[in-house]
């Protein structure tokens, strides 16, 4: 199948450059009248159909390190390359369902193991070839290729054993699994299907994790999403146009997007971006700080503001829970000794006063948190897990149990010494570029001086403090979030797992370390091939139980998604996943002048 | 005659503003660091004498705040509840000067806190801050220049007095250290230092490193006051009648220095001052919760702070007295040392 495949490819280049000579301009027609597929199997978007034309700005907080979906870990990169690729089957970020993407269709064997897969017939990568099944086994292949450390391959091995793929026809395909998977078809959702023409060959050379520089010439690289790349200015912008070949279309039959050009940005500082979003540069915003959101909803007379709801980014406080064995020095061994005891880190979480981390912090927009799923994902979070009210009593009792007392000092308030004696201090980490945090540990730090706590807030650059906690691992606590990029329990699954790389408290452990992180492995890997959300559910419920009782991470609030954008835009509908405003950018189109002086 | 009488009184301003921020716990009417979560962002507060019945009060009083429905960082004025203002009353716990445990305050206001300069983001109020973050800032200008000054007026001496290979060494030496790009430098220190320094070992940090730095200009002024004070004929008068090394440095060429010193010091001090600030503001100085002019000044890199919050601008505004005071005693007392060149030099002809 592969081979006379691969014969009639080069039986059309042929056949095309005879074409060209002859001077005749519809080669690609000719070409599809050769595959014998002259219809296109375009997707209809119901809403508002738009206007065509325009250009849309926004501002990404770093350059993105590639553009290659293979390798793309930052979350530039894959902003810009959501807007490039597509999957087969999409996770809509709006209703968070899955919908038909690349794939028609799709079915499910009874016994849960086998996925058959119908391509659209007529596509074409954003370079003008078509796709057909090869393009995907490509695909896979190279995820699943172990020397190329691709982030996705992780979610594509079930049960120990890589996903297979087969090619059925030129549209067809079946995929087989070792195990059910819960997740069933979501699995597909953010596999951007990779070019084989323009791929293979460096695949072959071992030269792919080399493509997809942005430097490179845009003919090197393309895809299946609505934008293609056009320009890149190093340090300023990175400029995508409008991919003639894309695949959906909307109520009016018109081919989207609507826009010519989509350009970002490069703005590394948040209130840079508030500022371009007020001077009319960008046309939109998202990931505003509650601050700056007040700051943008008093002049609000060209933009519109929406608090979208509550999202899923949690923050959190965490203690080191390393091993580090004999290189530590006896103070930072003594320091662990009251960070492993439960007790210790439950007296922490009753001090901590959630309430005004939202109000201050988040300005009331935004939720207190006991546990890691956050109000936003309604689905899944646990509602059972208990709400404590602050109790600097019921804190004070578990110091108390655990040996720790207060020793009176000639001025101020006692300080917690601990059975041994030693004055109870560390410091908390934070990032510097990240204010609303830096406030959130200030809060803690004066929440645990009433217990007599001696807390430091060290606000360090990202980068170093991310080098801190995952490599040399010389800290005390941190300050930190995340941000779940799906709704679904495993989009966040190596937070938990002890074997996990963002296991914050202590990554990548070989053996479980203590046995409630056993079990939450156990339940993990059991909600991974339960194929029922009821059961699932219940799995996942005992996970957020366990965490919230062991507390290796004191949750403490959930930030609303605030985003914005200029009323010109329409179709302006943010979601509370990412990318928060660009998940529909297909849809987005400008209004003309009159129209919205109407609106 | 009229350059001292401007001397005196750039002096009294001078003395006047560091006895206030000296007695900074006096004149504060909380502790710098106390948080009052249920007021974040209010804005000053007023002082009322007449209340809205048109009754005349003795002592002024204010109206309590309290939240505005539905809205964040906003407040009503609680009008049925006036609180008068108590003057020299007994409150929190301070030390005076560092050492003098004290209970005294200026004014205090019992039911309700009163923000006369506002309150910042954890409803700490910005007055204690201003006045105790004073402290600090002027503390490390008034020490970092007094260390500045006497390695200054150590390696200028020598370097002037003896000369020769000893002047090479410490003036290519001082050459080295006024090429220093101290900022950077610093920013390499702190990478050295663990972590979590403590506020104590940060202020003193910021002192040394801002003092060694700076000494190299003084040095180079008090070697030239110095190689033509050694020159003068008196010196080499008392030289001639066997006069020591020691003698000669502490009766006749020291007191040439000293109005190029003192100057310096005026020049130093508010320079040294905005040297706290500046390492304060970037995160390098004394660590929060401590207030310092730099760290509150820092809440301003906010944008949402700088369009929202007018009064988190203030201490700018404190600021300023204290630098036109010591820019003011600079300029007095060049005028006067050049009065003084010139009577010496009338004399002398």
């Amino acid at each position: 199948m592969r081979n006379h495949s691969a014969n009639s490819r080069r039986g059309l280049r042929w056949l095309r450059l005879v074409l060209v000579l002859a001077g005749t301009v519809s080669v690609i027609a000719a070409a599809h009248s050769q595959q014998g597929a002259p219809r296109e199997d375009l997707l209809a978007l119901s809403g508002e159909p738009g206007r065509a034309g325009g250009r849309l700005v926004v501002s990404l907080r770093a350059e993105p390190k590639t553009l290659n979906p293979i390798l793309a870990l930052d979350a530039p990169s894959r902003e810009v390359i959501s807007a490039m690729q597509a999957d087969l089957v999409h996770i809509n970020r709006s209703t968070q369902l899955t919908e038909p993407a690349l794939a028609k269709s799709w079915e499910v064997s009874s016994d849960g193991l086998e996925y058959t897969l119908r391509l659209r017939h007529g596509l074409r990568f954003s370079d003008g070839e078509p796709v057909d099944a090869d393009d995907v086994v490509f695909t896979f292949r190279v995820y699943l290729d172990e020397s190329l450390h691709s982030p996705q391959r992780d979610l594509l091995i079930v049960g120990g054993k890589p996903i297979a793929v087969h090619k059925v026809d030129l549209y067809t395909l079946v995929f087989r699994l070792a195990q059910p998977y819960s997740v069933g078809e979501r699995i597909f959702d953010s596999l951007a299907i990779l070019p084989r023409h323009l791929l293979e060959k460096p695949y072959l050379e071992g030269k792919l994790g080399q493509v997809g520089s942005l430097s490179a010439p845009s003919s090197q690289w393309a895809g299946l999403g609505p934008f293609r790349v056009k320009e890149y200015v190093a340090g300023q912008r990175l400029i995508l146009e409008r991919n003639p070949f894309y695949w959906k279309r909307d109520a009016n039959g018109y081919r989207l997007p609507y826009l010519d050009q989509l350009v970002f940005l490069f703005v590394p500082s948040a209130d840079a971006q508030v500022l371009r979003f007020e001077s009319g540069e960008t046309d939109m915003i998202s990931r505003l700080s509650a601050d700056n959101f007040s700051v943008l909803s008093r002049q609000q007379q060209s933009y519109t503001m929406l608090d979208a709801g509550p999202g899923l980014e949690y923050n959190f406080l965490f203690f080191n829970l390393n091993d580090l064995g004999e290189k530590s020095g006896p103070e930072m061994a003594t320091k662990q000794k009251w960070f492993r005891e439960v007790k210790f880190r439950q007296a922490v979480s009753a001090a901590v006063d959630r309430e005004a981390i939202v109000s201050l912090v988040y300005q009331k927009r935004g939720r207190a948190l006991w546990g890691p799923v956050t109000p936003g994902n309604l689905r899944w979070a646990d509602t059972t897990i208990a709400h404590p009210e602050r109790s600097l009593e019921h804190a004070r009792q578990l110091l108390r149990e655990l040996g720790f007392r207060w020793a009176n000092q000639a001025i101020g308030e006692p300080v917690l010494v601990d059975p041994d004696g030693k004055t109870v201090e560390f410091s908390i980490l934070t990032s510097s570029s990240n204010a609303d945090r830096t406030k959130m540990a200030t809060l803690i730090q004066d929440d645990l001086k009433q217990l007599g706590m001696r807390v430091q807030v060290v606000p360090l650059e990202f980068r170093s403090l991310i080098d801190r906690i995952t490599q040399t691992k010389q800290y005390d606590a941190c300050v930190l979030g995340l941000v779940s990029f799906d709704a679904d329990p495993n989009s966040d699954i190596n937070v938990w797992l002890s074997r996990g790389a963002t296991h914050l408290w202590n990554p990548q452990q070989a053996h479980p370390a203590t046995p409630w992180e056993a079990e939450i492995d156990r339940l993990l890997e059991t909600q991974l091939t339960a194929t029922s959300f009821q059961k699932r559910k219940m799995l996942y419920d005992r996970v957020q139980e366990i965490l919230a009782e062991n507390q290796p991470m004191i949750f403490l609030a959930s930030p609303d998604i605030l985003v914005g954008a200029k009323k010109v835009i329409g179709n302006f509908h943010p979601a509370v996943l990412e990318p928060y405003v660009l998940w529909n950018v297909e849809q987005l189109y400008r209004r003309t002048g009159e129209e919205n002086a109407r609106k | 005659m009229t350059g001292y009488r401007k001397l005196d009184k750039w002096l009294g301003v001078l003395v006047a503003l560091h006895v206030v921020i000296a007695c900074g716990g006096f004149f504060a009417p909380y502790d710098p660091v106390e948080q009052d979560r249920e007021h974040s962002y209010v804005r000053p507060m007023r002082l009322h004498l007449v209340d809205r019945q048109g009754n005349i009060h003795v002592r002024p009083f204010f109206y309590p705040l309290r939240p505005s429905e539905g809205s964040v960082n906003q407040y009503d004025e609680d009008t049925g509840r006036p609180i008068s203002l108590k003057f020299f009353t007994s409150g929190a716990s301070y030390k005076l000067l560092g050492f003098l445990p004290v209970r005294l305050h200026l004014f205090r206001a019992d039911g309700a806190r009163i923000y006369l300069l506002g309150s910042d983001g954890y409803g700490r109020d910005q007055l204690s801050r201003i006045l105790y973050g004073g402290q600090v800032s002027l503390l490390a200008g008034l020490l970092g220049a007094g260390i500045t000054l006497s390695i200054g007026l150590g390696i200028g001496a020598v370097a002037g007095y003896y000369g020769g290979w000893r002047d090479d060494v410490l003036m290519r030496l001082a050459e080295l250290f006024l090429a220093l790009p101290w900022l950077y430098l610093l920013f390499a220190l702190r990478a050295f230092l663990p972590l979590a320094v403590s506020p104590l070992e940060a202020f003193l940090l910021i002192v040394v490193v801002i003092a060694t730095v700076g000494w190299a200009r003084p040095a180079r002024l008090v070697r030239g006051v110095v190689l033509s004070a050694k020159e003068r004929d008196f010196v080499r008068a008392a030289r001639g009648f066997g006069a020591s090394d020691s003698y000669l440095f502490r009766r006749h060429v020291l007191p040439e220095t000293s109005s190029v010193l003192l100057t310096q010091a005026a020049i130093l001090i508010p320079q040294y001052v905005l040297a706290e600030m500046t390492l304060s503001f970037l995160g390098l100085g004394v660590p929060e919760p401590v207030a310092s002019w730099g760290n509150l000044l820092a809440n301003l890199q906010q944008y949402s702070v700088l369009m929202s919050y007018w009064w988190m601008y203030l201490p700018a505004l404190a600021v300023a007295p204290f630098f036109m005071g010591y820019l003011g005693l600079a300029a007095a007392l060049e005028e006067r040392a050049d009065s003084l060149k010139m009577g010496s030099w009338s004399r002398e002809v």
